[in-house]
């Protein structure tokens, strides 16, 4: 396939966010394989340091439209101007971060452009595809790799008909990484005088803050659950943050909730919530039959515990024995080497 | 922010489409849906009304408490069982229920589908409103409801979480996003998506229950008794409309297989449980190997 690898570079208050850029450096290592450009679209308010900002990612073209009706996000609006750019100038690979904006984007470009797009991709790769009806053989597809069916499998999906290849890609599992800190970028600036109209601006965002969301354990694929041993509600901070990593949620024993380290909701046993994760990360946790009830049928079981003889580790998969205010940061800075 | 107001007689009536999907519950994969290959076994696992569909069906209920005469229409698009769906709507407050079932649909991606739906959505013409869950738990990619926005050319909201106000051809929604919310004024028409976040769905009806148990497609008719055949001759509500390729007036390029851009080029099953536990120390090479584990079998990243 001809044309260049794009991102779409999402930004927040003139910042381009974080898995853009981890997006910025996957597509350098595709851009890489193919031979061809890296280009980003940058849509925002107040964005003109941009080439600050990205270039030393390894982007080759920049293109930009830095204009105040692009802050807040609009679906419409955005997806003319990205549908507009894309349909120019015929890329073989699109990518967006899998955010709340992502997703919500990348399909409406996907549908006007009648193009396939491959949903929360956690691995990207070069490939090639036979066609088994045919047995015509299909060189340098883009691999989108994601997990399917509840993430009971990993599937890989290839389009090779209907051009561009476009993917949404969590964050997170991509490593940002600079490429040449010298690194030189070409800027177009996208003309919106024709392209967008009063029609685009029919939904109208009233407020935007901050808020957490509402705890749902019983359906988070990873759990991170801490117990006494984590020792206090400041401690708990180190799980929440391995949790953001992973795309987990935190839960709790009841001897950690009634020491105040966490809220009622998050309690997880038999006087709690029963939860079945893929994956069940239990620091600091002994592993009493009114927590293990709540949680044993997790598919894999992690624990970390000083004590190598705790009840928990009976059930457990892997067993880590040591402080978890050790353990976690290993955990984490393993997670991020290891992680493509 | 204003409270929504009580039922309004001035208001014009809705007519909403709400998309719902059968799918696997694929929620407790447990060892025991494993085949000895290590492939899930779809058969056993029970098929359900897809979760966040079910709260975007009581979102459109919710409407219809407000807006006297507003019509709540279940549209499923799945295989011939997939009439289970339109009952279960039928029974939580549904107006009509209407299937789209074809063979020639299967095989279809998220932009085939959209296609599809979009065609029905026109053929059934003057919607004010299509709602759908935000995803469905057997692709979990949340595309279907913005391609198909896009393809009747409404406006979308997705990752709706709350009604917040019902006006005249405006509708107030707060959004749930990854890091906070958005309170958002859309015109009417428009397509959103409904977030699990949102009101769980009301229960069935017991009354519901008995007026549309019996509600049958022509193809379930065919195989049933006969008093079920009369009952449904007679009251022309039991009857589950069932559309095909030409009912809609679809492409077939645009459908099923050939539709579809993306194709499965390769799966791997997930190994459910590891054997014995395995006792690592807390050295950054033990816990390098675990989670180089975790990564290989896809248990994270």
């Amino acid at each position: 396939m001809d044309g260049n690898v794009f991102v779409f570079c999402e930004t927040d208050n003139g910042k381009v966010v974080d898995i853009s850029l981890e997006l910025l450096s996957s597509g350098r290592k595709l851009a890489g394989k193919l031979n061809c450009k890296l280009e980003a679209i940058v849509l925002g308010n107040d964005i003109s340091d941009i080439e600050k900002q990205i270039s030393k990612y390894g982007v080759d073209t920049i293109h930009i439209a830095d204009d105040s009706r692009l802050d807040p996000y609009l679906t419409l609006v955005y997806s003319k101007i990205v549908s507009y750019v894309l349909d120019k100038d015929q890329p073989q690979i699109v990518l967006f971060g899998a955010s709340s904006i992502g997703r919500d984007l990348a399909p409406r470009v996907a549908s006007t452009l009648q193009c396939g797009l491959t949903a929360d991709c956690t691995r990207l790769e070069i490939g090639d595809h036979l066609e088994r009806k045919t047995k015509v053989e299909y060189k340098d597809l883009l691999l989108a790799i994601r997990p399917a069916f509840g993430g009971s499998i990993m599937a890989t999906i290839v389009n090779w008909d209907m051009p561009p290849q476009m993917a949404t890609v969590r964050e997170g599992v991509m490593k940002k990484e600079v490429f040449d800190k010298n690194y030189k970028s070409e800027i177009i600036n996208i003309d919106l005088s024709d392209l967008i109209s009063d029609e685009d601006f029919v939904i109208e965002v009233l407020e935007r803050h901050m808020e957490e969301s509402k705890v749902n354990l019983k359906e988070a694929p990873i759990i991170v659950a801490g117990g006494y041993g984590v020792g206090s509600k400041e401690n708990f901070d180190l799980l929440y943050e391995f949790a953001d990593m992973l795309g987990a949620d935190v839960g709790g024993s009841r001897a950690a909730i009634d020491a105040g380290f966490l809220e009622n909701e998050r309690q997880i046993g038999q006087t709690g919530v029963t939860v079945r994760p893929k994956l069940y990360i239990a620091c600091g946790i002994s592993g009493a039959i009114q927590h293990t009830a709540g949680m044993d049928e997790s598919a894999m079981i992690v624990s970390i515990n000083k004590d190598k003889n705790a009840p928990i580790n009976k059930i457990a998969d892997y067993v880590i024995v040591g402080d978890l205010n050790e353990v976690l940061p290993k955990m984490i800075k393993s997670f991020h080497k290891q992680a493509q | 922010m204003c409270p929504i107001n009580k039922k309004n007689n001035r208001m014009k009536p809705l007519k909403i489409v709400v998309l719902a999907k059968q799918v696997p519950d694929t929620r407790n994969v447990g060892p025991d849906a494993m085949k000895p290959d290590g492939t899930v076994n779809r058969g056993i696992l029970p098929t359900i009304f897809n979760p966040d569909d079910l709260h975007a069906l009581e979102f459109a209920l919710q409407i219809k408490d407000k807006i006297e005469g507003t019509q709540v229409i279940v549209l499923t698009m799945g295989p011939k069982r997939a009439a289970d769906i339109v009952r279960e709507g039928y029974y939580r407050g549904a107006d009509y229920g209407l299937m789209v079932s074809d063979r020639r649909f299967g095989g279809a991606d998220t932009l085939a589908t959209s296609y599809t739906l979009a065609m029905t959505i026109k053929k059934i013409g003057d919607v004010d409103m299509v709602l759908a869950g935000v995803q469905a738990i057997d692709g979990d990619t949340a595309q279907t409801g913005p391609q198909t926005a896009e393809k009747i050319n409404f406006p979308q909201v997705t990752y709706v979480e709350e009604l917040i106000d019902l006006g005249n051809n405006e509708i107030t929604v707060k959004r749930r996003l990854d890091k906070g919310i958005e309170i958002v004024k859309a015109p009417i028409p428009v397509l959103m998506t409904v977030n699990g976040t949102f009101d769980k769905c009301r229960s069935r009806n017991a009354k519901k229950l008995l007026k549309y148990k019996y509600a049958r497609t022509d193809t379930e008719l065919a195989r049933e008794e006969d008093f079920i055949k009369e009952l449904v001759e007679q009251r022309s509500y039991l009857h589950i409309p069932e559309w095909n390729v030409e009912d809609i007036e679809a492409e077939l390029s645009k459908i099923g297989l050939a539709g579809s851009p993306t194709k499965v080029n390769k799966v791997e099953s997930i190994v459910m449980k590891a054997s014995e536990a395995k006792i690592l120390s807390d050295s950054q090479e033990d816990i390098d190997l675990m989670v180089g584990e975790l990564i290989s079998s896809h248990v994270i990243g």
